[in-house]
Order: C-alpha cells, then structure tokens, then sequence
C-alpha cells in the first residue's frame, strides 16, 4: 500500500483494515480484469454474434465510399477492365506476351478481375486495423470484425465485376458452359483464403507502419509472378526451357496462380474444354483451409494489443 | 500513509508538458497555478457511499501512450536520418511515450456518478479508456464487474449515410441483435428529437443534432458500467435535461456512471462523487461540492 489513494480507496470501502489490497477486494467481489483475451472458441462464438455488425459495416463502407464520386460504384469494374485493356495492349500485343493462349481477352481479363479481388482484400485487410483506431479505442468488439468486415465488403463489390466478367467472356465468344457451374465454388474458396491473408495483413499493418506504402510493390510483383497476363507453362517451360516442376511450383505454390488457373478452366471452355484438373483443386482448397486457420489464429495471438499507441 | 504529503508536492512540481491523451486535446502548458494551501485533499472521502458493492476498482493504474508523429522538425522525415536510424536499430523518433495516468487507484460502487475533471491532457479520456477495457495499463489494473462501455458510439457512425442507417450500425456496433434494434430504433429517434433529419445524411445535421442522435444511440443500450466523455457539453438546453434525466435513469438501474465534462454544472448536477486528475495523478476525491470549489480556485 505504497500509493496514498489505495489507502483512501480502502477506507471508503467501509473500513476493511485499511489494508486490504485492491486486488484482494476485486477477487471477493468477483471482478475480472478489463483486458483479457478471450480463448479461442470463445472468441470465435463472439464474431459469430456479431455476423450482423461485420454485415451492416461492410454494406455501410460500400454505401459510403463511392457516395461522393460521379461514376459511384462503377469504379469498381472499370478500374480492373482499364488495367486490363492497358496489359492487353503491352504485353498482348506491343511484347507479344499473347503467344498462343486461345481467346487471349477472355484469358487476360478471367485472370485480372480475379487476381483483383484477392489483391484488393489483401490491401484492404492490411488497413483494417491501422485505419480504424479511434473505433477500436471506443468500442468493444472482436477485433477480427474489421478484417472480415473488408473482405466482406470486397466480395459484395465483386458480385458485379463477376457478371460483367460473365458478359465478356460470352461477347468473346466462349459458349455458355456447364463448368460454370463451379464458378461460385472457386469464388467461396478463394474467398476463404482472402479472409484469412487480409486477418495476417491486417496484425501486420497494425505493427508495421511502412506497409501500405510497400504493399503496392509486393502486390505488383506478386501480379507478374501469377500469370495474368501470359501463362506460366508456356513461359516457363516453351520460352525459358526450365523443367516443368518449375511451372508447378508457380502454379500451387502461389494461391492466386491455382485461383486464376481453376477460374480460366471454367470459363474458357471453347479449346476443347476441361474442368481443372485434380492438382489444381487440391491447391485451391489447401490454400483455402490453411489461409483462415493460420489467419484466424495469428491475428487472434495480437486481440488485446490492437489499438495501443 | 507517510507518503502523502510527498506525492501531492510532487504534484504541484512543475513537470514536463504533458501531451494530449487522446490524439485531439493539445497539450497545455499552462503554469500549474496550484494553491499550496490543499493538505486536505485526497484524504476527503465520499459522503454517501450508494451501497457498498464495487463495480470498479482501480488498482494503482499506469498508462504509458506511445505517440506517433510528434518528432521536432529537426529529426522528422529526413531521409538520411532515417537510414542512420535503421543502421544504428534505433526506434522512430516520431515515436514518443506519454506518461498519461500515473498511478491512479480508487473503488467505484453501484449507483455511483463520478465525474471527472481536470485541465486540458490530465489523463481524463485515458483513465476512461482504460477502465473500459480498451488501453491496456501499463502497470497496475482495473478490475470492472461486467463490461464497462464507452459511450463512444461515433467512431462507428459514417458521416455519409442517413441517421436512419447509422442507427442500425450504432445499435449493432455495441452488439445489439436485430431484435434490439427494431425495438430500440424508434426509441432513439424520438429521444434524439432529429424528426424527419433521420432520413438525411448525418453531414447535414448540426453539431447539435449530430452529438444528439450519438447520444441517443449509444444511451440506447443498457450499459453496467457507462462511461461518458463530454457527450453532453453539446446540444441545447431541453436536450441537456433528457440526457440528465438518462444519466439518473442508468444510475438507478444500479449500474455505475463516470462522466468526463469541462462544463462543470452538468457535474454538479449528475455526479454525487467528483474525482479531480491533475498530470495523471488524482489531486482530489470526493464530493462535488467540495471538489469543484477547490477546483475553481485551483
């Protein structure tokens, strides 16, 4: 009892021997400690009651976000078709990255709106939290509520670029398939998997301060490293002449590279047409599962230590 | 016991400024014109301790800020600086630490309104912060019985949107069901008095009408512990009655209130118990009357 207002405190407490330590008193009457983190079902049964907040937030966000543009949501699917018509004209045909990839617009623009979406989460997550302290200082909540809110709102924005995504294949020639069927299948899994990368990105940026600026470049690179615009196995086999489990290694060792390919095999049926094959699902799913546990888990280890400083 | 006389000198020594807790108060070196003659202060006990039951309990609380962004010129941004910096694995120097409460400890019982008052970076947003479980102390702890909320509720609301849809966020932010808000909806936008503003975005409402409907929303819910920052220094008279009248409400559903305010009336008014922070220490506790006239003078 070195601090003079603890001794007040006790006396006001009704005169318990003055020298009864808060701790004690706070132990007798049941109190718990403000700050502790929940275990881990806990914590997961939590974000679970607040599916409706993590909802109405990333609805809010959308409303929101384009309410003072003129074109409004249409951004949205321009941005990835204007990056998409400008890849087409360097590399499609200015480097004659085009190649012998049947129905190169259907291919370039399956494999950009894709990899858009998985981008978008990944930066989006990584501001979830560095961008929303005064919330995290005010209310309660599972703090994993804002990751998920952005990936949310993420996916609702994709909803469009998908159906115009759709109506270009179609204008590109690729008859309507029963593979496309399995589109909302691989969009579940590679949305499963951006949930759990934007929750890592999101304890990174909440620590690392430099990582908005750097992220552009590592999501650039990882672009160029996906296939977007040109397709690995040709490049990498026909051009460079390395083996072939070099190309295999692109191909499932990077997450947007087994979504990309998984998506193309499903849209693009009009070469012959095939579902994707066995090793692709694999990757996918396997990404899938791992991204959200580690996801979940690695950003659960940081809840009480968001919003400090 | 001994060491009281010495704290409270330490208290009147001039310390260093004291930064801003939260980011928007400035720090204000005034000169601590502080009256020597207060030997009595923190020895003043509350006269009507409501029944006996803690719900807060402060234990020789500290809180340590790390503040980003509040370099000098001289070291700020400079390229240079900033390699020599990572050469030499030195922290950022836009990195500072606020020492912003300094060993608090007291007990807060059921039905208890405790105000809280102090200049300008005293630590008031802070304690508040920490007792709501969402600043982790440094040292020391808080123990709360239930969850204590911040009646903080803005930081959720998107100044784009209608009321009518930061009203259903508001409600689910503090984790209402949906079964709540349909029934509380109607409830806040009456006591809110915005009418058919509801409909609008709130960035055409006055600042008035816009500290009303947060007030109402996050009032909303039933809270054990409610913790209030300066929610009531705007709005208009009539409106300033209903949220003292909300405030007693919450006090007789024996949950606990604490309420930061630079208007002082609204303290006297509400609060039966008046804890006065001066640089992160407590100056003075006890009751409003006697707390706020030493706090005048002082």
């Amino acid at each position: 009892m070195s601090q003079p207002e603890s001794a007040v405190a006790d006396a006001q407490a009704g005169g318990r021997g003055g020298q009864e330590p808060l701790a004690k008193l706070a132990a007798r009457y049941g109190l718990r400690r403000a700050i502790a983190r929940p275990r881990f079902p806990v914590y997961v049964r939590q974000l679970w009651e607040r599916r409706h907040f993590i909802l109405t937030y990333a609805t809010s966000r959308n409303v929101s976000k384009y309410s003072s543009s003129a074109l409004g949501q249409l951004w949205q699917v321009l941005t990835p078709l204007l990056n998409a018509a400008i890849y087409y004209v360097m590399f499609g045909l200015v480097l004659g990255g085009k190649g012998h990839i049947h129905n190169y617009p259907a291919f370039l623009l399956t494999g950009m709106f894709t990899f858009t979406y998985t981008q978008r989460s990944v930066t989006a997550g990584a501001k979830s939290i560095s961008g929303n302290l005064s919330l995290i200082r005010a209310l309660h909540f599972p703090r994993a509520s804002l990751p998920l809110a952005y990936t949310i709102q993420e996916l609702q924005q994709l909803a469009i670029s998908m159906g115009v995504l759709l109506v270009i294949v179609l204008i590109t020639g690729e008859p309507i398939a029963l593979t496309w069927l399995l589109m909302p299948v691989v969009l579940l899994l590679q949305t499963l998997f951006n949930v759990g990368a934007g929750l890592v990105m999101a304890r990174l940026g909440a620590s690392m301060r430099d990582l908005n600026q750097l992220l552009p470049f590592i999501t650039r690179t990882w672009l160029y490293a996906s296939g977007v615009f040109f397709s690995i196995q040709e490049k990498v086999v026909g051009t460079a002449h390395l083996p072939q489990s070099v190309a295999d290694v692109m191909y499932y060792a990077n997450p947007a590279a087994s979504y990309i390919e998984a998506m193309r095999d499903i849209l693009i049926t009009s070469d012959g047409g095939h579902t994707p094959p066995d090793s692709v699902w694999i990757s996918c799913v396997f990404w899938a599962v791992f991204a959200l546990c580690f996801g979940f888990w690695y950003f659960w280890r940081a809840e009480e230590r968001y919003g400090r400083g | 016991m001994a060491e009281l006389t010495e704290e409270l000198s330490l208290v009147k020594a001039e310390e260093p400024a004291v930064a801003g807790t939260d980011g928007k108060a400035k720090p204000q070196p005034k000169p601590a014109a502080v009256s020597a003659a207060q030997p009595k202060t923190a020895a003043t006990p509350p006269l009507d301790v409501p029944t006996g039951t803690p719900t807060v309990i402060v234990d020789d609380l500290h809180i340590i800020y790390r503040v980003y962004g509040a370099a000098s010129d001289a070291e700020k941004g400079n390229a240079v600086n900033a390699l020599t910096r990572i050469l030499r694995r030195q922290g950022r120097p836009q990195m500072k630490e606020v020492h912003a409460v300094k060993g608090v400890s007291f007990v807060a019982y059921h039905g208890d309104a405790i105000g809280i008052v102090g200049r300008n970076g005293s630590g008031k947003s802070t304690l508040l912060r920490a007792i709501a479980g969402l600043l982790p102390p440094h040292s020391g702890a808080v123990y709360t019985d239930g969850q204590p909320s911040l009646l903080g509720v803005n930081a959720a609301l998107m100044r784009e949107l209608t009321g009518e849809r930061n009203i259903v966020l508001g409600c689910y932010a503090m984790g209402m069901t949906p079964a709540e808000v349909k029934e509380k909806y109607q409830e806040i936008v009456d006591f809110s008095g915005i009418d058919e503003f509801v409909q609008l975005p709130m960035s055409t409402y006055s600042s008035g009408m816009g500290a009303r409907l947060r007030f109402a929303i996050s009032s909303a819910k039933t809270h054990d512990v409610l913790l209030i920052d300066e929610a009531l220094a705007t709005g208009d008279r009539e409106f300033r009655k209903k949220s003292e009248q909300r405030i007693r409400k919450i006090r007789e559903e024996a949950g606990t209130v604490f309420l930061v305010a630079h208007d002082l009336r609204v303290i006297e008014e509400t609060c039966n118990r008046v804890i006065w922070l001066h640089k992160g220490k407590i100056k003075m506790d006890g009751d409003p009357k006697e707390v706020l006239a030493a706090y005048n003078k002082g």
